[in-house]
C-alpha cells in the first residue's frame, strides 16, 4: 500500500514539476504558478510516507501556503502579457537541456554510488515535532540562527528599497 | 451485525469505521451550514426589529432547501471574458479548507471502542493551519479569473488580509502548545479537563482574544469583512460569479466559520469536555459519548451565535485600521505572550 502511494505521490510530483516549466496548453505564469504549489502539495505526500509529518505540514504551511501566495501576488500584478506569447528561444531550449541532462548525471553517479545501504537511520522518531525542535535548538544551533539572520537581512533589505526617501 | 463486524480484519475495520466517521462529518457539517444560514438571517431579523423568513414551512424552517433549489435552477451565466479553468476552480477551492479541517477536530471522546475524531494527527494543529493558508487560493484565483477590476482588487484586498491575520493566528496559539507539550488536539482537550480553571481560555486570554479577532478576519466576517463590503466597494471577488458556483462562495464562507469555532472549542474551551458529572473523561458508555458530541455541538453553537451577532452589532474597518491592527497590534503582543509564556514555565520548571 505504502509503496504504491509512495509511486502515486511520486509521479504526481514529477507530472507537476513538468508542466510547471513546460505546459504545452497554457504559457501563462499563474497556471505554472499553480502547478507549483500542487508540485509542493504532492511531495508533503511523500514526505508523509516518510513518518516526516512536522516537514509535511511545514512544507504546505510555508512553501503551498505563503510562499506561493506572494508569488500569485508578484504575477498577477506584473500582469506578464508578453510572457504567455513569447516563444522558445532555440539557445534557451539547448541551455536548459544541457543543464538538466549535467544534474541529472550527477544524481545518477550519487544513486548508483549510494546503493540502499544496510545503515540507514531508523526511521518513525525523528519525524516526531519534539525531536527535531531538540536537534534545531542543540546540534544545528547556530545553522539555524544563520538562516533567520538571513531572512533578517532581505527584510531589512525590501523596507530600505520600499522607503521612498532616505534621510 | 456484531459477529460480522469483529470478524473483519483491523485494516477493514478502520476503513470502514472511518468511512462512516467521515460521511456523518461531513452529513452534520453541511446541514449546520444550511441551518446557520438560517440562523443568521433570523437573529439578524430579531436585531433589526423585523420577522424574517417565515414563508417556507413552519417558523422558515424548509428555508435553507427553498435556497438551494433556488441556486441550482438560476442560469450559471459564464462572463465571455473570463479565464474559465480557473472561473471554475476557485469556487471548489474556497469550499475546500472547511472540508479537510473537519478530520482532525475531535468532536468526540469516544463511542464503542472507535474514538471520534477521523484522523488523530500528532501535528493536528499545523494541519488545519497548513490547510487554511491554501483556502487563500480559491479568492486570489477568483480574483484573477474574473478578468476585470472590482473582483481583482476584491481578491487583492482579501487575500492580503487573509495573509496577515494568519500570522497573527499562528503566533497567538503558540503559549498554548508551550503549556500543553503537544501539537495533537486530543491532548490539548485531555489537558483542559479536571476543572474550568483548566480550560486554556482562562490560562491564555491574551492568545484567546488574538485568536478570536484573526478568527474573525480569516473567515471575512463583520468587522473585517473588507473582501465582501456591499455597500461601498461593490462587492469583491465573487462579483462575476452567479448561481451555484456564488452560492459555493457563500457556503464556503459559513463552513470556515464552523471550523473557526470549532477550532476555539477545541483549543480554548475543553472541547468535548464539561467538568462536572466525570464528562470530561473519555466516555465509556454509549450515553456519555453521545452526551459529549452534545456538548461539543453546543459550544459550537454559541460561537456560530457569537459570530452573527458581532456581524450586525459592529461597523466594519476600514482597511487601512485593518491592516495596522494586525501588524502593529496582534503580532507584537502575541510576541510578547509567547516569550512571557516561555519565561513563567522557565521560572516555575
Amino acid at each position: 500500500m505504502e509503496t504504491l502511494l509512495f509511486y502515486a505521490f511520486a509521479a504526481l510530483t514529477v507530472l507537476c514539476a513538468l508542466l510547471v516549466v513546460a505546459n504545452p496548453f497554457s504559457r501563462n505564469p499563474v497556471t505554472s504558478a499553480m502547478f507549483l504549489v500542487l508540485t509542493i502539495v504532492s511531495m508533503a505526500g511523500l514526505f508523509v510516507l516518510l513518518h516526516a509529518f512536522f516537514l509535511a505540514a511545514v512544507q504546505i504551511l510555508v512553501y503551498a501556503g505563503a510562499v506561493m501566495v506572494l508569488f500569485l501576488f508578484v504575477i498577477m500584478l506584473l500582469n506578464l502579457k508578453e510572457e504567455e506569447l513569447r516563444k522558445i528561444k532555440r539557445f534557451s531550449l539547448v541551455a536548459g537541456v544541457v543543464c538538466v541532462g549535467a544534474i541529472l548525471a550527477l544524481f545518477l553517479r550519487s544513486l548508483i554510488q549510494a546503493r540502499l545501504s544496510a545503515n540507514l537511520p531508523a526511521s518513525g522518531a525523528e519525524g516526531s515535532t519534539a525531536a527535531l525542535g531538540k536537534l534545531l535548538f542543540t546540534n544545528y544551533l547556530l545553522p539555524f540562527e544563520i538562516v533567520s539572520v538571513l531572512l533578517l537581512v532581505a527584510m531589512v533589505g525590501v523596507i530600505l528599497l520600499s522607503k521612498k526617501e532616505l534621510k | 451485525m456484531m459477529h460480522w463486524l469483529n470478524n473483519l480484519s483491523p485494516a477493514w475495520q478502520f476503513v470502514l469505521f472511518s468511512a462512516i466517521k467521515v460521511v456523518a462529518a461531513f452529513a452534520v457539517l453541511m446541514f449546520m451550514v444550511a441551518y446557520v444560514v438560517l440562523v443568521e438571517r433570523k437573529v439578524c431579523a430579531f436585531i433589526q426589529d423585523r420577522i424574517g423568513p417565515n414563508r417556507a414551512g413552519p417558523f422558515g424552517l424548509l428555508q435553507p432547501a427553498a435556497d438551494a433549489v433556488k441556486a441550482f435552477f438560476k442560469e450559471d451565466f459564464t462572463p465571455a471574458h473570463v479565464r474559465k479553468v480557473f472561473y471554475v476552480l476557485a469556487p471548489a477551492i474556497v469550499m475546500l479548507p472547511g472540508l479537510m479541517n473537519l478530520a482532525v477536530i475531535p468532536f468526540g471522546s469516544r463511542i464503542g471502542n472507535q474514538p471520534m475524531v477521523i484522523a488523530d494527527l500528532n501535528v493536528g494543529i499545523l494541519y488545519t493551519f497548513g490547510i487554511v493558508s491554501l483556502g487563500v487560493y480559491g479568492i486570489v484565483l477568483a480574483g484573477y479569473a474574473a478578468n476585470s477590476k472590482y473582483p481583482f482588487l476584491g481578491g487583492i484586498r482579501s487575500s492580503a488580509q487573509m495573509i496577515s491575520y494568519e500570522i497573527a493566528m499562528g503566533l497567538s496559539v503558540i503559549p498554548l502548545f508551550l503549556l500543553v507539550g503537544s501539537l495533537n488536539l486530543s491532548q490539548v482537550i485531555h489537558y483542559q479537563s479536571g476543572g474550568f480553571l483548566n480550560w486554556l481560555v482562562f490560562k491564555q486570554p491574551l492568545a484567546f482574544a488574538i485568536f478570536l479577532a484573526a478568527a474573525f478576519a480569516e473567515t471575512n466576517r463583520t468587522p473585517f469583512d473588507l473582501p465582501e463590503a456591499e455597500q461601498e466597494l461593490a462587492g469583491g471577488y465573487n462579483v462575476e460569479y452567479s448561481s451555484i458556483k456564488f452560492a459555493l462562495f457563500f457556503m464556503g464562507e459559513y463552513a470556515n466559520m464552523i471550523l473557526a469555532s470549532a477550532m476555539m472549542v477545541t483549543l480554548f474551551f475543553g472541547g468535548w469536555t464539561l467538568p462536572i458529572f466525570g464528562l470530561d473523561q473519555p466516555a465509556t458508555a454509549l450515553w456519555a459519548g453521545l452526551v459529549q458530541i452534545g456538548i461539543f455541538l453546543a459550544k459550537l453553537f454559541c460561537f456560530l451565535v457569537m459570530f452573527i451577532w458581532v456581524r450586525w452589532m459592529w461597523p466594519r474597518f476600514r482597511y487601512d485600521q485593518l491592516m495596522k491592527l494586525s501588524w502593529q497590534r496582534f503580532i507584537p503582543l502575541a510576541l510578547a505572550n509567547i516569550v512571557v509564556t516561555a519565561f513563567v514555565l522557565w521560572v516555575r520548571s
